[in-house]
């Protein structure tokens, strides 16, 4: 490591993929908003008026401490925060300027747009690897052309396809973990969403399959908007683009500040951003 | 460089030849006393000998670890010497009624029970005569209806109580509990009184399928619904967020990754009807020739078979009806053995 303090350091680096992104691809204008987000699980209110906008072909980084509520916050966005007994929310999406919780919505065609990958890598442990990949058209219902060419074009975009390109009809389960979690990128893929939603993807995985996973988000993130919860900053540095910092005072969580990257790394407006990003606390 | 030194494995917390010796010898006072007392005393019989022993053994073996090792590790020998007398009384009936079942059983077993049936033979024929067909190809039929019947019920039941979670989850589990527990022959008399005099006003392997359903369903519902529980929600989560409904991530990803659970459920379901005699008796007609029609005509089980067998009483008789006893534990048996294999290998994956 640099003997540079901390702050700055990864400023700089959030700074320039940022300046270099912002060269190499158009921002194509807002994807997903939302508006006002509260969230409860049964009577205690873990997230309190939350807005924020995620720009198309940009990655956003959610960071704060444990129980600040990022991870609500991201499933309220594709609506699995629903599956929980006892939630409860108010507020909107709006997924190019629909609310997904409007009335009548087609949940399951929200749940295909905005795709999620999760904490821990779930293959399905009854399916082959292409299966795997191919489990959401199944489970949607959707028709595509050439199976095997999308089979490959997802495991490429995953970053995985070298790896598994002789071994496609065994068990997902049979993968380490680092190639579970990009399988399970790669299924989310599949369905073609536009918005991927990251639930810390790699809190559970060793650095080079880290590693490995950062380098496919950079892929992807031209292509697609992407929402990336994280604890590990050096990666919500790496990677993002926008940086939001979320923190809970005692009472339900809120966003303490948002901005690009490099500015919350470097040059954070609130006191408390600047103690969590420099390791005072958290 | 030096040689290196081998070093052999060892355990050191085995007990010496020596103490092994001295147990061996708690052991044999145990004994000698026993039976010094049955020969002086008016107690006899082998209950005598077997609660003399166990009184003895376990007052040596208190004193011998108390003046050895201590008042601690005296309890604890007390303690051991309990634990195992609740295993011995628990596992000898078992033990006694295989071994039961098996010499008299044995006698009555040969090729044709396989191939005749009773058509031509009374149960008092020579042993050698006539068959099992019937029975055999009766309680196939009668299972195999049970699990036409019972396989979709008992995993939907499941399937609701762990996937749809809906407001009739307690009220359900409670009546599946309670149903797991109810005497078979008040399922045959439901049968019997619901379908059999108001509708079908006949016997058939059907109506007895139906009652055996009854059974079933409570154990294949409740087994699955544990296995169904083991599923990680992280999967169910994974099916939804890839645009799946719930019914199609139930049925894609839930259920086949339970498969192999759910098959042992079956099994047990199985397991538990195979031998049930009173709704048998009730409601199949018995019947002593091979009929492949569960809807009509009576139908032999093997149940019923040693049940009327064993009622004549000749020693003809009742050696067929405990070669039919064996081969029913056999059979049970069997199912018991592939549902525990399929479970440990479900565990193992």
């Amino acid at each position: 490591m640099t003997t540079q303090p901390l702050t700055s350091s990864l400023g700089e680096v959030a700074k320039n993929r940022f300046e270099s992104k912002i060269a190499s691809t158009q921002v194509q204008g807002i994807g997903l908003e939302a508006r006002g987000i509260h969230a409860w699980f049964g009577d205690r209110m873990v997230l309190e008026d939350l807005s924020l906008d995620f720009w198309s072909g940009t990655v956003t980084a959610l960071i704060g401490p444990s129980g600040c509520g990022k991870s609500t916050f991201i499933r309220t966005l594709n609506r699995m925060h629903e599956f929980i007994p006892g939630a409860a929310m108010a507020g909107q999406v709006l997924l190019n300027g629909q609310d997904v919780y409007a009335p009548g919505t087609d949940v399951t065609k929200i749940r295909l747009k905005i795709g999620m990958v999760f904490q821990k890598p779930n293959p399905f442990p009854s399916m082959t690897i292409s299966e795997n990949v191919l489990a959401g058209l199944k489970l949607a219902q959707l028709k595509v052309e050439n199976k095997d060419d999308l089979l490959e074009e997802c495991l490429e975009r995953a970053g995985l396809w070298t790896e598994v390109k002789d071994r496609l009809g065994a068990y997902g389960g049979s993968l380490s973990g680092g190639q579970q979690q990009r399988l399970c990128i790669a299924r989310s893929l599949a369905v073609r969403p536009e918005v991927l939603l990251m639930d810390e993807p790699c809190s559970s995985l060793d650095p080079g399959s880290t590693l490995k996973i950062e380098e496919t988000i950079s892929h992807l993130s031209s292509t697609m908007t992407i929402i990336i919860v994280t604890h590990n900053m050096q990666q919500a540095a790496r990677v993002s683009d926008y940086t939001a910092f979320f923190l809970s005072e005692g009472g339900p969580g809120k966003m303490v500040e948002v901005g690009p990257t490099g500015e919350i790394f470097s040059r954070p407006k609130d006191k408390r951003t600047e103690n969590y990003v420099t390791g005072r606390f958290g | 460089m030096t040689e290196k030194q081998v070093v052999r494995p060892q355990k050191p917390w085995q007990s010496s030849p020596r103490e092994r010796f001295n147990s061996g010898l708690v052991l044999l006072a145990g004994l000698l006393t026993s039976y010094v007392i049955v020969a002086i005393t008016p107690m006899k019989g082998k209950l005598a000998y077997f609660s003399l022993f166990f009184l003895a053994f376990t007052i040596y073996d208190f004193t011998f670890h108390y003046f050895t090792r201590g008042m601690a590790l005296a309890k604890d020998a007390i303690a051991r010497a309990f634990v195992a007398l609740g295993i011995t009384l628990a596992v000898a009936p078992i033990i006694s009624i295989l071994a039961t079942v098996f010499i008299r059983g044995y006698k009555g077993i040969h090729l044709s029970l396989f191939t005749k049936d009773m058509k031509l033979n009374s149960v008092s024929d020579p042993v050698n005569q006539g068959g099992l067909l019937h029975a055999l190809t009766g309680t196939g039929i009668l299972v195999l209806v049970a699990l036409i019947i019972s396989v979709p019920l008992g995993i939907l039941t499941a399937i609701y109580m762990t996937e749809i979670k809906g407001r009739f989850v307690r009220p359900i589990k409670f009546l599946v509990q309670a149903m797991s527990g109810v005497p078979s022959i008040v399922a045959g008399l439901f049968i019997l009184s619901a379908i059999v005099y108001p509708i079908t006003k006949s016997y058939s392997g059907f109506v007895g399928a139906l009652a055996l359903s009854i059974l079933m369903i409570p154990t294949i519902a409740r087994t699955s619904e544990e296995v169904l529980l083991l599923i990680p929600n992280d999967l169910r989560e994974a099916g939804v967020a890839l645009g799946g409904t719930q019914w199609r991530t139930v049925a894609m990803v839930v259920v086949p990754a339970a498969k192999s659970g759910l098959v042992t459920a079956m099994i047990l379901g199985i397991a538990r009807i195979a031998g049930e005699t009173a709704p048998v008796l009730l409601l199949t007609g018995g019947g002593d020739s091979v009929n492949g029609n569960p809807f009509s005509g009576p139908m032999g089980s093997l149940p019923f078979y040693i049940w009327k067998a064993y009622a004549v009483g000749t020693a003809e008789s009742v050696t067929r009806a405990w070669a039919g006893i064996l081969i029913l534990l056999v059979i049970v048996l069997m199912l018991f053995i592939s549902a525990r294999v399929l479970s440990e290998r479900r565990t193992s994956k």
